[in-house]
């Protein structure tokens, strides 16, 4: 296991550190694809360069990183392509939680696995054998340390790479089962980008679920540990807050970070669905269409909460891959985060009859990006449209890539993580309850 | 009949005199009604603000500058004094003699220190044809020092636009907060006062503003004969705008009545400068006259006018081309560094027009000689291609063979380009240039433009490169232009530098000046002041196609409500276990089975 770690750390480093001293460097930096106005390093020297002269960097509205991302990059900016190789390593904790996670029922599993003989055939197949389990560490470290999405992410110094790094520490954590530690990382993800707001629920019911509270709203053992939860989270987030301003002596960042997150005035076209769609929208219907595209992206978290109560873990990747798909400015580095998960539901994507259509359209599609900007933004002989429609099949594979192990996960309530369920019936089928 | 009258019909009585003297276009009623007033003050002393009134005085002068590409250049000033106290806090001007009442409302209402508009059509060159008397950048452009009174000078600015677009039949209406700058050093008054808080400053360009006829019109009505009499009776538009440059220009502020400066009064000039191309308006020939030029000749000068003054540049005569007719009247100026020596016809005298009562100034090339490089120069352009970037060169020469000196380059640009300051650079002679002062402040989307003022020193003899890299943004489709492919344009960059003299400048103020000289207040010997504009740009974006709104709706909802319905369907659905049911072959056999009373099949 540590052998092939260590080579997959060497490897990714390598990749990484050739493809900063090459000349391809500049060109991915540039890519509307790899970064958003919200985390391009250009931005970031610019927010600087501002500072250097003695104007707020919020004045303006090229600088959209948070006042504590400014100082941190303020002391580290010479030091810049070495944070953002390492940020990634982050991620890797993922996939020592995931060992961890999954070791616990190792044994449990070897049991079932040797009671497998009285299993029907098609269940042993839910069923995940040691030996897989051994390797779905390894196997996420590889989808998001060799994933093309995050090395270029990671090649043009996105600090999508720092959030990313923020939320897997935060996922971490939680799945090690620290409340104040999850607590303090969640409020810092949100203070970054405010849409991991809706991991909150997730990893309420996580923790619940590990201290055996029930969720039953009667409870006061509920009831007290929820509001323990919530305090950390929101005396952190006033704390992070505060010391914002305490560094930047004045609350601009807030319209200047938060108020361009929501209102999207940033039409620069990138792989999400904001930008055209607001491009093109009648005046007087944006602001119902802002309020309506927003609340899309945190309205699941209610729904998923209630459905995925048991799964607290797969409701995580969930939520994640739903900010991803539907936040305002996404960038690949989003995407690569969630597909960092897709190993560990490896088990629930075997019956999965769309998977090799949808990754054929996934790849088309990365591959479309770059040739249609060419010829729209460079050639002249495409227009708008034509990158337009690439973004719109990009994040129609993407909504399908998530659905599926949901719907695998719907219809096996019991889940994977209990094969007894699976066990008391060879055969599943859905039916609309009328 | 004035002098029966009571005061407050006096304050009426010198527009009806204006009117007969328009009318009459007699000279010696003319000069008789012009002493008139004084005559009035001193038999009935009716008051102080007439006695101020008495003072008003009204300026004409035509400067013609043969260009040494073969072009011919004509700049006409006419500057009205209007006596009166501005200075005093709310007070109600209501008398109106020379000085047009339409621009003296605007000026107590909005309570404006200094307002210089200019209107410009083409765009000056000034390698080929030298430095202009009053600089001008290609469209409209507006700068305004306001009362350091006023409380709300956004609100000001705002409305005063509005009035402005009314008063001169232009576009200035589209002046609004997004391409409004408050310039920190580049704009300082150029009147009395010291006013350095350029919080009272509002800078703003219309490089996009056509102009034409329609603005000629007002802008003739604000003079006191009108287009009747004097020097304006050659501003006939069909000839004007047939140019190669066109500018027209009003420049309000005040000034010192006399030496002493004990009394102050407001200073309106009018300007107007027109290039005529050798090739367009004079066919191919070296050969210019007053009649060629605006085909009219001059018969009299304003009857209202203290001054009323053709100067022709001579300084390269006699060796590049006659005059005709000649006059003994000489006069020398420094001009921009430079003396000149200017052959004078003063049209207030009678014997200027001769026999045929109408003045035709005749020029005729003989040769061609080199001309003296201007000192200073700037030009812009964009770099890069693509849709996505693009980079700002400004370049500054130096002329000057020996002399280094400092230069205020002042640029603002809409915030549809992002600038990245950091990208910045200045270089000069290859080598890194660093700029003493920096002004910047960022734009704000769709609310302020950039603002970027740097203070550059120039070596001599140098070619100094001002570089910065910008991101273009994709707009709404409703911001875009009708014409959005034809691109958008960015405001000419400002250069503003006190430039080494090689003679010594005047630096007291007098009025026997020629009015061309003596626009910029002269601080020192050693210097004189120049004002360069460089190239608009012009700047292509990134388009949405506009046929769409409905597509692109439909279509990205669309794709939300897959994302949404697929989680809906799932979420609400549930899932139960199905007994599944017997193929067709086994449920025969079991009722086969049924029959014969066997074990059924499971």
């Amino acid at each position: 296991m540590a052998a092939p770690l260590t080579l997959l750390l060497i490897v990714a480093v390598t990749i990484r550190a050739v493809l900063f001293r090459s000349s391809l460097a500049e060109l991915i930096s540039e890519r509307v694809e790899v970064v958003s106005p919200l985390n391009a390093w250009k931005r970031v020297v610019e927010g600087l360069a501002l500072l250097d002269l003695g104007v707020s960097p919020y004045s303006g509205d090229v600088f959209h990183e948070t006042p504590l991302m400014i100082y941190l990059f303020h002391f580290t900016v010479d030091y810049a392509e070495i944070v953002f190789m390492v940020s990634p390593y982050f991620v890797d904790c993922l996939s020592c939680l995931l060992a961890s996670l999954d070791r616990a029922k190792i044994f449990r599993k070897q049991k079932y696995a040797l009671e497998s003989d009285r299993y029907p055939a098609d269940c042993l197949e839910l069923l995940r054998s040691p030996k897989e389990m051994f390797y779905i560490p390894l196997k996420v470290a590889m989808f998001y340390l060799l994933n093309p999405f995050t090395i270029l992410s990671c090649v043009a110094k996105s600090t999508c790479g720092l959030n990313n790094a923020i939320i897997a520490l935060f996922i971490f954590c939680t799945l090690k089962g620290s409340a104040l530690l999850s607590g303090i990382l969640l409020a810092l993800a949100t203070y970054q980008s405010i849409y991991p707001l809706t991991l909150f629920a997730p990893a309420l019911l996580f923790f619940l679920q590990r201290l055996y509270i029930p969720v039953n709203l009667r409870r006061s053992s509920f009831w007290c540990f929820t509001l323990q939860y919530a305090f950390i989270y929101v005396g952190s987030l006033v704390v992070i807050t505060g010391l914002s301003f305490f560094l930047l002596g004045s609350w601009d960042f807030i319209p200047s970070v938060y108020g361009f997150i929501f209102s999207v005035p940033d039409l620069t076209p990138n792989i999400g669905l904001f930008w055209y769609f607001f491009a093109e929208m009648f005046e007087h219907f944006r602001l119902f269409f802002i309020c309506v595209f927003q609340i899309n992206v945190f309205f699941y978290t209610i729904p998923l909460s209630i459905k995925l109560k048991e799964h607290p873990v797969f409701l995580i990747f969930m939520q994640i891959a739903i900010i991803s798909i539907f936040k305002s400015y996404p960038t690949v580095g989003d995407v690569a985060l969630y597909m960092a998960f897709l190993p560990a539901w490896s088990h629930l994507y075997r019956f999965l009859r769309n998977i090799f259509l949808v990754s054929c359209v996934l790849l088309a599609c990365s591959a479309l990006f770059p040739v249609l900007w060419h010829l729209w933004i460079y050639a002249g002989s495409a227009n708008s449209n034509f990158y337009y429609a690439i973004t719109l099949l990009f994040n129609f594979g993407q909504t399908f890539l998530i659905i599926r192990p949901l719907t695998r996960r719907r219809k096996h309530p019991g889940g994977f993580d209990n094969e007894v369920s699976c066990f008391k019936s060879s055969v599943w089928k859905s039916s609309l309850k009328s | 009949m004035i002098q029966e009258t009571h005061s407050d019909t006096i304050v009426a009585s010198p527009v009806y005199t204006r009117y007969i003297y328009i009318k009459k276009k007699k000279r010696l009623v003319a000069s008789h009604f012009c002493r008139l007033p004084l005559s009035v003050v001193e038999l009935f002393k009716v008051g102080e603000s007439f006695t101020a009134a008495a003072r008003d005085q009204f300026q004409e002068e035509l400067v013609i500058r043969p260009l040494h590409s073969g072009d011919i250049y004509a700049s006409f000033q006419f500057r009205t004094l209007w006596d009166t106290d501005f200075l005093q806090e709310r007070q109600k001007v209501s008398h109106y003699r020379l000085f047009p009442k339409s621009l003296g409302q605007v000026l107590s209402k909005f309570s404006v220190r200094e307002l210089h508009i200019s209107f410009t059509q083409g765009f000056w060159r000034t390698m080929q044809w030298g430095q202009p008397f009053i600089p001008s950048p290609p469209g409209a452009e507006l700068w305004v020092w306001f009362h350091d009174t006023v409380s709300d000078v956004d609100g000001n600015w705002k409305e005063l636009t509005n009035v402005l677009s009314g008063i001169f039949c232009a576009s200035l209406n589209f002046i609004d907060l997004t391409n409004t700058v408050q310039p920190s050093a580049s704009f300082k008054p150029l009147g009395l006062g010291n006013a350095t808080d350029h919080r009272f400053l509002r800078y703003a360009t219309l490089p996009r503003e056509i102009v034409c006829t329609e603005n000629l019109t007002p802008w003739k009505k604000l003079l006191p004969c009108g287009s009747k009499a004097g020097l304006s009776v050659l501003l006939k538009s069909e000839k004007l705008f047939h140019s190669s440059f066109h500018s027209q220009a009003v420049h309000i502020r005040p000034v010192c009545q006399d030496e002493q400066c004990t009394s102050k009064a407001w200073e309106l000039r009018q300007t107007l400068n027109v290039v005529f191309d050798l090739y367009t308006s004079g066919q191919g020939k070296k050969e210019w006259s007053l009649f060629k030029m605006f085909s009219r000749t001059l018969t009299e000068a304003c009857p209202l006018a203290t001054s009323s003054k053709v100067y022709v540049d001579i300084t390269d005569n006699p060796e590049l081309f006659e005059l005709s007719p000649a006059t003994p009247l000489l006069s020398q100026a420094v001009v921009l560094g430079d003396r000149r020596t200017y052959s004078v016809f003063d049209l207030t005298r009678a014997e200027m027009f001769g026999q045929l009562r109408s003045l035709n100034l005749l020029l005729r090339w003989k040769g061609d000689s080199d001309m003296l490089r201007p000192l200073l120069h700037a030009e812009r352009y964009v770099a890069g291609f693509g849709l996505q970037t693009g980079e700002i060169h400004t370049v500054i020469y130096n002329n000057h063979p020996y002399r280094a000196f400092p230069v205020l380059l002042m640029d603002s640009v809409p915030w549809y380009l992002q600038l990245y300051i950091h990208t910045l650079t200045v270089t000069s002679k290859s080598r890194d240039n660093k700029p003493s002062y920096i002004h910047y402040q960022p734009a704000k989307d769709r609310h302020r433009p950039h603002l970027l003022e740097m203070l550059i020193q120039l070596p001599p003899h140098s070619m100094t490169e001002v570089t910065v890299q910008f991101e273009r943004a994709l707009l709404k489709w409703t911001e875009y232009t009708p014409d959005p492919n034809h691109g958008f344009y960015v405001g000419s960059s400002v250069v503003s530098a006190l430039v080494p003299s090689m003679v010594a400048m005047n630096t007291n103020f007098t009025q026997d000046q020629p009015l061309f000289s003596s626009f910029v207040p002269v601080k020192e010997e050693s210097s004189y002041f120049v004002r360069v504009y460089t190239e608009p740009l012009l700047v292509n974006l990134p388009t949405p196609d506009f046929s769409m709104p409905y597509n692109v709706i439909c279509l990205t909802c669309t794709v939300v409500a897959v994302g949404y319905g697929s989680f809906y369907n799932l979420l609400t659905r549930t899932f139960q276990v199905d007994e599944p049911s017997l193929p067709l072959a086994k449920r025969l056999a079991n009722l086969i089975r049924r029959i014969r009373g066997v074990p059924l099949l499971a």
